[in-house]
C-alpha cells in the first residue's frame, strides 16, 4: 500500500499547479463578467445610493488593478473564501457543501450502475468474440451511446412516471414526509433510480464497448493462450485472466470521464428538479450570477482531482505493476 | 522399439488467411515414444509452434486440422493441462501479470487434479522449490514482474508441470533468454523430465542446442518433416542434405556443450 | 481495391453515410421548402401530427410550425457540430504540435493548460463561457470547443514526439529550415491522421453539448435547434409527448450516424493497413 500510497501523494502535489491554471481561468471569465456585476446588484436591489455601490466595488476590488483582483481572488479562494453569491445572498462555500451530497448520491449510484454494468454486459460480449450475442450487445451499446442524457430523461419519465406511476417524476425525496432511516433511504433511492438511468447509460455503454474492445485485445495475448494449455475452464479463463486485465483500462476511464459526468449532472439536475451542485449552476447562470458560477467550477475542478486520486488508489490496489521499482527478489 | 504415446498420422494444419488457405504443416507421420526426448528442430516458419499446439490440442479456432493424432500411451483423448503440459517461448507475456505466482502455479493442480484452495497452494510451493526458485514462500504472492526472465520461465515451467502432465512440450524455451540462462533452463527441464519420467518435445532453432540432450531428432521445413531418428545417427550421418546444411551452419564443437548427455 | 470500395464492404459505414445523408438533405432544404422563419407563428397551437396536410407534424404550444422546427434544427445542429469540431481539431493539432516540438518549459505549459481544461467538467465550462459572453451561434461554437480540443491536442503531441526523430526532420533541420517552418511544414501534416480519427466522437460530443445548452435555455435565441424544441415540448410532456420526443430521435439518429460514418472510415483504413 505504501508505493500506492507515494504514488497519490505525488500525483496530488503536481496537481496543485493545474488547479491554479483553473483559478486564473475563471478569474478571467469573472473580470469579463464582473464590470456589470455590481451594476446587475444594484439594479436586483431597486438601485441603490453611491456609498454601497463604492464599497461593494472595493470588496471586488474593482478599484485595483487586475493583478491585485487576480491576488485577492486566489488568496481568498486559499483561505476556503468562495465569495458571496448575490442571487442566494449567502456565503458560495455553504450552498455547494449544501447541494454538493445530491450530486455525488446522483454521480456514485449513476457511476456504480454504469461500471457494473458495463462490464458485466462487456464480458458476455467480449467472452465470445463475434458472436450473437457480441453483435446484439455491440449495436445496443452503439444506439444507446447516441442518446442524449436529458432526452432519455424525459423519455424515461413519461414512461415509468407519467404514465406507468413507477416512480416519482422529480425532487430528491418526498417534501415533508417525515420519513427517517432506512424508510427515508428507500424513498432518496426511488427519486434516484430514473435520474441516475439517464445521466449512467450513456457510461454504460461506454463501459460496455471499452470493456468488449479490451477483452478482443486480451484475448490475443501469450498469457491467455498459457491459460487454455493448463485446461482452466472456459470461465475462468474468461474471468480471472481476460477480463481481469482487461478491467485495468475500464478503471482509468473511470477517471477520465468524472469531469465529463460532473458536467452530464448538471442537465440531469435540471430535468429532475434535484437540488443538487448542477442544478446550482444552472439556477447561477439563471440568476447571472457569476461569482458563483466561478465558485461552482473551481470546486467541481477540485472535485475531479479528487476523485482522480481515489481512482489512482484503486488501480495501484488492482495493477500490482504500479509504482514498482527494482524487483523484489 | 519402447511404447508408443502418440503417433501422428497425415496430420495438417492450414490457416486461413484472406481467400487462400496456407498449410503450416503437410502430411506429418511422426510417433512419440513414451518417455523419450525429441527435439523439433527447423527454421523460423517451418510450423514447429503449430506442430506443439495441435499436439495440446490448443490451436486458434480458426485453424483447420486434417489428420489424425492418436494417444496410443493415454487410455482417453489429451486433456490440456493434464496430460499435456506447455511452455512458452517468452516467460514475460506467458504469465498473467496480475495475478498472484502462486494462484497462477496452483490453478492447473486445482483444476486437474482436484486440489482445494490451501491444498493447491502447498502444490505450487512444492513446485517452485522444484524449479528452484529462490525463498518459495514469497514467490507465491509475489507477481511475474518482481522476477527475472530466467525465474519467469522456471515459473512457467512449474505451471506447465503442475497437474503432472505425461507430455512436457516446450516451444523454445530459452530463445527469449542469454545463454548462462538458457543452460540452467534446459538443465532443470532434462532433470524434470528425468525423475517424473515425463515424455518432453522440445522445440528449438538450434541444432547444438538439440543434440546436446536429445533422444531422437525430428527436422522440419516448410511444413514437412524432413527426417527423423536418434540424435547419434541423424548427426553422423544425415539422410538429407538440408539435415546436413543445418548441421554444418550450427554446430560449432569448439564450443563447450551446454550439458552432458547421460 | 479503392477506399471507397473498402469503406462501402462496412454496413455500419453505409448505414452512418446514408443517415447523415438523409440529415445533409433536410438541412440544405429547410430554407428552400420552409423559407417563412420557424420561429413564426403559423397556426393553432398544438395542432396534432397528421391532423392537417399543409402542417404535416402539426404545431406546437405557441402554434410553430414543428415540421420546419425540425428541419431548421438538423441545419444548426449540423453547423455547430461540425464548426466546434473543426475548431477544436484545428487548435489542438496546433497547440499539440507546439508542445511536442518545443519540448522544454513550453511543452511542460501547455500540458498542464491542457490538464488544466481536462480537470473542469467541460459542460460546465461551456455553460460558463456562453453566460458570461451571450449566447449566440459562433460562441456557442467557441464554448463547444473549449472543452473539447484536449483530446486532440495530447494526441497530436504525442505523434509529433515520434515524427520528430525521423529522417526527413532530421533533412530539414540540416537544410536549415526554420524550426516553426518544419512543425507546420513537415511534422504536422504527418501528426495528423489520427488525430482526425478523433472526428466523429469530437462532432458527436459538439451536437450533444449544443443540443443540452439550448435545452437550458442558452442556445441562440433566434435560431431553432432541437435543444430549444426539446425544452419547448416539456411544458407540456404529458398532453403532447411528440413535441418532445421527436426532435431527441432526430439528435440520437444524428449522432448514431457521425459514429457509424466514423466505425465504418476507421475499418476502411484499418483494411487498408492490413493490405499493406
Ligand atoms: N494464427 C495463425 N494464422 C495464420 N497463419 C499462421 C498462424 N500461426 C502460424 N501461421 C503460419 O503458419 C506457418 C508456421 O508457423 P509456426 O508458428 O508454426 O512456425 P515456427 O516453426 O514455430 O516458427 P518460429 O521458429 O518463428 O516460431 C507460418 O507460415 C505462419 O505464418
Ligand atoms: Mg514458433
Amino acid at each position: 500500500m505504501n508505493r500506492a500510497l507515494k504514488l497519490v501523494g505525488r500525483r496530488a502535489v503536481s496537481s496543485i499547479p493545474v488547479l491554479l491554471i483553473v483559478v486564473v481561468g475563471t478569474f478571467f471569465l469573472l473580470e469579463l463578467a464582473s464590470g456589470d456585476a455590481v451594476d446587475a446588484y444594484l439594479v436586483s436591489l431597486g438601485g441603490g445610493d453611491a456609498e454601497l455601490a463604492r464599497s461593494l466595488r472595493e470588496s471586488y476590488g474593482l478599484d485595483r488593478s487586475p493583478l491585485h483582483r487576480l491576488w485577492l481572488y486566489t488568496s481568498s479562494l486559499a483561505r476556503l473564501d468562495l465569495g458571496w453569491s448575490v442571487a442566494f445572498n449567502r456565503p458560495i462555500l455553504d450552498l455547494i457543501l449544501e447541494r454538493l451530497p445530491n450530486t455525488l448520491w446522483l454521480m456514485g449510484s449513476a457511476t456504480a450502475m454504469a461500471f457494473a454494468l458495463g462490464t458485466l454486459l462487456g464480458i458476455l460480449a467480449g467472452a465470445r468474440p463475434g458472436s450473437a450475442a457480441d453483435r446484439v450487445l455491440s449495436i445496443g451499446s452503439l444506439a444507446l451511446y447516441a442518446v442524449p442524457s436529458f432526452w432519455l430523461g424525459l423519455v424515461l419519465s413519461l414512461i415509468f412516471a407519467v404514465q406507468l406511476r413507477w416512480f416519482p417524476t422529480a425532487g430528491i425525496e418526498t417534501i415533508a414526509s417525515g420519513k427517517t432511516g432506512l424508510d427515508r433511504a428507500l424513498d432518496i433511492s426511488r427519486h434516484l433510480v430514473l435520474p441516475v438511468c439517464a445521466l449512467g447509460f450513456i457510461y454504460l455503454a461506454l463501459f460496455l464497448r471499452m470493456m468488449r474492445a479490451g477483452m478482443a485485445e486480451v484475448w490475443r495475448q501469450d498469457f491467455v493462450l498459457a491459460a487454455r494449455a493448463k485446461g482452466l475452464a472456459r470461465s475462468r479463463i474468461v474471468l480471472s485472466h481476460v477480463a481481469r486485465n482487461a478491467l485495468l483500462p475500464l478503471v482509468t476511464m473511470l477517471g477520465l470521464q468524472a469531469a465529463t459526468m460532473l458536467g452530464g449532472s448538471v442537465v440531469i439536475e435540471s430535468v429532475f428538479a434535484i437540488p443538487g451542485f448542477g442544478r446550482l449552476a444552472h439556477e447561477a447562470v439563471a440568476a447571472r450570477d457569476a461569482p458563483l458560477l466561478m465558485g461552482i467550477i473551481v470546486s467541481s475542478a477540485v472535485l475531479v482531482v479528487l476523485v482522480n486520486l481515489l481512482v489512482d488508489l484503486a488501480y495501484a490496489a488492482l495493477d500490482p505493476r504500479v509504482g514498482a521499482g527494482e524487483p523484489a527478489s | 522399439m519402447t511404447s508408443l504415446l502418440a503417433e501422428l498420422r497425415g496430420l495438417s494444419v492450414s490457416y486461413p488467411t484472406a481467400g487462400r488457405t496456407a498449410f503450416a504443416l503437410r502430411e506429418v507421420h511422426l510417433d512419440i515414444a513414451m518417455g523419450e526426448r525429441l527435439a523439433i528442430i527447423g527454421e523460423s516458419g517451418s510450423g514447429k509452434t503449430t506442430l506443439a499446439l495441435a499436439l495440446a490440442s490448443i490451436l486458434p479456432p480458426q485453424a483447420r486440422l486434417a489428420g489424425r493424432i492418436d494417444w496410443p500411451g493415454l487410455a482417453r483423448a489429451p486433456v490440456a493441462g493434464r496430460d499435456v503440459g506447455f511452455v512458452f517461448q517468452d516467460p514475460g507475456s506467458s504469465l498473467n501479470p496480475v495475478m498472484r505466482i502462486g494462484e497462477q502455479v496452483a490453478e492447473g493442480a486445482r483444476r486437474h487434479l482436484g486440489l482445494g484452495r490451501s491444498a493447491g497452494l502447498e502444490r505450487a510451493l512444492s513446485l517452485l522449490q522444484r524449479v528452484r526458485i529462490p525463498d518459495p514462500e514469497a514467490a507465491l504472492r509475489g507477481y511475474p514482474h518482481q522476477f527475472s526472465g530466467g525465474q519467469r520461465q522456471r515459473i512457467a515451467i512449474a505451471c506447465a508441470i503442475a497437474a503432472r502432465p505425461r507430455l512436457l512440450i516446450a516451444d523454445e524455451p530459452t530463445s527469449a533468454l542469454d545463454m548462462v540462462v538458457q543452460a540452467e533452463i534446459v538443465r532443470l527441464l532434462d532433470g524434470l523430465v528425468r525423475e517424473e519420467g515425463m515424455t518432453l518435445v522440445f522445440i528449438t532453432h538450434d541444432i547444438g542446442l538439440a543434440s546436446g540432450f536429445a533422444d531422437r531428432i525430428a527436422v522440419f521445413r516448410d511444413g514437412a518433416l524432413v527426417e527423423a531418428g536418434a540424435t547419434r545417427e541423424i548427426l553422423a550421418k544425415p539422410a538429407q542434405a538440408y539435415t546436413r546444411s543445418l548441421i554444418a551452419a550450427h554446430i560449432d564443437f569448439a564450443s563447450p556443450r551446454l550439458i552432458e548427455p547421460a | 481495391m479503392s477506399f471507397l470500395a473498402r469503406f462501402l464492404r462496412s454496413p455500419e459505414g453505409v448505414a452512418g453515410l446514408l443517415l447523415l445523408a438523409c440529415l445533409l438533405a433536410m438541412a440544405l432544404l429547410a430554407p428552400v421548402l420552409f423559407p417563412r422563419d420557424p420561429l413564426s407563428i403559423v397556426g393553432r397551437p398544438l395542432i396534432p401530427p397528421f391532423a392537417d396536410w399543409s402542417l404535416p407534424l402539426g404545431t406546437d404550444r405557441l402554434g410553430r410550425d414543428v415540421l420546419a422546427g425540425l428541419m431548421h434544427g438538423a441545419r444548426t445542429s449540423l453547423l455547430v457540430g461540425i464548426s466546434a469540431a473543426v475548431v477544436a481539431l484545428a487548435a489542438g493539432a496546433v497547440i499539440g504540435t507546439l508542445a511536442g516540438f518545443a519540448a522544454g518549459w513550453l511543452d511542460e505549459a501547455l500540458m498542464r493548460v491542457v490538464d488544466a481544461f481536462q480537470i473542469v467538467p467541460p459542460f460546465l465550462l461551456a455553460l460558463a463561457f456562453v453566460s458570461v459572453v451571450g449566447a449566440s451561434l459562433p460562441v456557442i461554437v467557441l464554448a463547444i470547443a473549449l472543452g473539447a480540443w484536449t483530446g486532440a491536442a495530447r494526441l497530436a503531441r504525442a505523434e509529433v514526439l515520434s515524427i520528430r526523430e525521423r529522417d526527413y526532420v532530421a533533412a530539414a533541420r540540416v537544410i536549415g529550415m526554420h524550426p516553426l517552418e518544419i512543425a507546420f511544414k513537415e511534422v504536422l501534416p504527418n501528426a495528423l491522421p489520427p488525430v482526425l480519427a478523433l472526428t466523429s466522437v469530437i462532432v458527436a460530443g459538439a451536437v450533444l453539448t449544443e443540443a443540452a445548452l439550448s435545452f437550458l435555455g442558452l442556445g441562440d435565441p433566434n435560431t431553432v435547434t432541437w435543444g430549444s424544441m426539446i425544452a419547448e415540448g416539456r411544458n407540456v410532456l404529458r398532453t403532447a409527448p411528440f413535441l418532445s420526443i421527436v426532435p431527441g430521435l432526430g439528435l440520437v439518429l444524428t449522432v448514431l450516424g457521425v459514429y457509424l460514418l466514423g466505425e465504418g472510415l476507421v475499418e476502411a483504413l484499418a483494411r487498408k493497413r492490413r493490405r499493406q
